[in-house]
């Protein structure tokens, strides 16, 4: 059996061109995540370039107007850049620029995570290049000029589905390509080891933050945490160092599109079956032959047929709870806390925001729920625009 | 000892790849019939996968064409049966982990071991992953085919000694397709892996002129040919069947 297994989860299912590079990344690794002056570097990017720590916020209008539990978001559209990738790109590409990579390749969806590996780039000065499916191009195409800004090379994806499942195996077929100068910066929770645990560790500065600050402002720790999941990052971020706190249930939701009962959706959890695809052995939305199937979110962020190897353990194991959110109930959810708390976030959040709205209500006063807001929607407004019937760009 | 090795008896071994189903899964035994009367050693038949990532975009639109078509392991299994009436070839399948995993071990190399399958190359399952389905593949004679890659350097030794069948060595980085130029320098990998296995060695990805095939098979035991055969059927459709026999037949001459 391989590294990097979580439960029966995860493994190394790559081709043999890129096994020397990944056993490469994860020697390199171990090395920098204990070495002091990586530690500091990062530590000082995360502060004065992202602008960490991210603020715990009391929503206090949306907990009276939901009259249960009290609820706490976890500003992660307050990042430079408007997102939690951040956090994760900048500890890879430093971590590349350490392995003497001079370039980098990256996937993204939604293209948050394409712009954060964009900017990371520009700041630490290696070459870029970016595959989006061409789907998210279309759905995206402000983020993918904000790429274009910051010096990024956007390669549009025509293959499969064209969107971030078709973008992840260009960039695994680019980096095959041209392995020695280059890392891949993979953008969620997922993938070969070492990623999905790489990953992991740098978002785990969000409940590592969260934990601390709960605990500050109220004593006590969360009855629940609730994070939107795609591959899983955010939601991994959110939840790892609150695993052991066995009292704070960890939700993920996923995305249901038209309903979880339709072919509409991208419910790996709900809906999909162990499979191996994409480097991990996990939960895979498939047909009975094992090809994978063509999935659906209104969030290009949460378009993803599967679910990091992690989050496959945590629900095998009951310890993290896997729910559906419709494409309807998150755009409802947008809207209400854009009108509530005066937030605008990213849909992929909205998605949690979304059931936090059906849970709170049922628990008491005393409890307290922090949602990760792993984003924020400007991105978004055109194609919610679009979701009411309302053509914006005429 | 399997079928795979009488695929190597004859001069050096031409071994040709299409993928099943396209276009159609009844043209796949055509094909291969004529790949089989044109002199081809070996038959690597590709089980289309939605996802192919070590798949250049020849052979990816291949997989999109075969699919449409509503092909599906158990169609091949049935065509493979079909063919083992008609020839002996030594045939092997290219498939990713995942249409094998789905279908069950026990199931998919029980139907292998049935039909006649001597072999398969799953390109995402590497050396540290192989406990997934090698025993379970051995136990109904079924090789699992191992590559190496220009990038294994230290790993050579060990998956060279744990090969069976043939050792499939990948020419060059990337996916794959047909190159005009192969710039790795495959003899210092042939030679490395010669001394640490003396299963067959076959060298593929990218080779598609004659004299790439000239030169490759004077340093290696087999050339592999894919993406420019799928190519013929992409531009032929139905009609191939005669002009893959002429192709596969002036590459296996190239080689004897």
């Amino acid at each position: 059996m391989s590294r990097g297994r979580y439960g029966i989860h995860g493994g190394q299912y790559i081709p043999e061109t890129l096994m020397n590079e990944i056993i490469n990344l994860e020697k390199n690794y171990d090395f920098y995540k204990n070495d002091p002056t990586f530690i500091k570097e990062l530590n000082d990017l995360l502060k004065n370039y992202a602008g960490r720590p991210s603020l715990l916020y009391y929503a206090k209008k949306m907990t009276e107007d939901l009259n249960g539990a009290k609820i706490y978001l976890k500003r992660e559209d307050l990042n430079h850049t408007g997102s939690h990738k951040i956090n994760n790109v900048l500890g890879q590409v430093l971590l590349a620029k350490k392995m003497g990579k001079t370039r980098v390749i990256a996937e993204t969806g939604a293209g948050q995570h394409g712009v954060a590996t964009a900017t990371a780039a520009a700041l630490l000065n290696v070459e870029c290049e970016i595959f989006m499916g061409k789907e998210d191009v279309k759905r995206q195409a402000l983020n993918v000029y904000r790429m274009e800004l910051l010096g990024a090379k956007v390669h549009t994806v025509t293959s499969g589905t064209m969107t971030l499942k078709d973008a992840v195996n260009e960039t695994f077929r680019e980096w095959t390509t041209r392995v020695q100068d280059t890392h891949y910066v993979l953008g969620s929770v997922m993938g070969p080891h070492p990623f999905p645990m790489i990953v992991r560790d740098f978002q785990s500065v969000i409940s590592k933050e969260a934990r601390e600050q709960i605990l500050d402002i109220e004593g006590k720790l969360p009855s629940a945490v609730v994070a939107c999941v795609g591959g899983g990052s955010n939601a991994m971020g959110m939840f790892y160092n609150f695993i052991k706190d066995k009292s704070v249930k960890l939700i993920g939701c996923e995305p249901a599109g038209h309903g979880i009962n339709t072919d509409k959706h991208a419910a790996a959890i709900a809906k999909g079956t162990l499979g191996i695809f994409h480097g991990m052995k996990s939960y895979f939305c498939q047909n009975e032959y094992g090809q994978i199937a063509p999935v659906y979110s209104i969030s290009a962020g949460l378009d993803y047929p599967g679910i990091g190897p992690e989050h496959a353990n945590l629900h095998d194991t009951n310890r993290a709870q896997y729910v559906p959110v419709t494409d309807n109930e998150a755009v409802n959810a947008f809207e209400y806390l854009a009108k509530t708390e005066g937030i605008i976030c990213a849909i992929e959040s909205a998605h949690a925001v979304a059931h936090v709205q059906k849970i709170a209500p049922t628990m008491d006063k005393d409890e307290i729920i922090i949602i990760c807001l792993s984003g924020r929607g400007d991105k978004d407004v055109a194609s919610i625009a679009q979701y009411r019937g309302i053509n914006i760009n005429e | 000892m399997s079928k795979i090795q009488n695929a190597f008896k004859n001069g050096k071994a031409f071994i040709g790849f299409l993928t099943a189903g396209d276009p159609s899964i009844e043209k796949t035994e055509e094909f291969i019939l004529e790949m089989v009367k044109a002199g081809t050693d070996l038959i690597e038949i590709g089980i289309p996968f939605s996802d192919p990532i070590a798949e250049g975009s020849v052979i990816q639109s291949a997989n999109v064409r075969a699919l449409s078509a509503g092909t599906t392991t158990d169609k091949i299994f049935s065509m493979v049966k079909s063919l083992r009436t008609k020839t002996n070839v030594p045939i092997v399948f290219l498939t990713y982990l995942n249409p094998v995993f789905k279908y069950g071990y026990e199931n998919f190399f029980n139907y292998c071991n049935q039909v006649g399958i001597d072999g398969i190359i799953i390109p995402d399952m590497p050396f540290e992953e192989k406990s997934e389905c090698y025993i379970i593949a051995q136990n109904n004679n079924v090789d699992i085919i191992s590559m190496i890659a220009p990038t294994s350097e230290q790993r050579i030794k060990e998956i060279a000694a744990n090969a069976v069948g043939y050792i499939y060595v990948v020419s060059s980085l990337g996916v794959t397709g047909m190159r005009s130029e192969i710039k790795t320098d495959l003899n210092s990998i042939l030679k490395s892996v010669k001394s640490a296995s003396s299963v067959p060695v076959a060298v593929g990805f990218g080779i598609n002129t004659i004299e790439q095939a000239k030169e490759i098979s004077k340093i290696s035991d087999g050339i592999i040919v894919g993406s420019a055969i799928v190519k013929i059927i992409e531009k032929h459709g139905n009609q191939a069947g005669k002009y893959i026999y002429e192709y596969t037949k002036s590459m296996k001459q190239a080689i004897l």
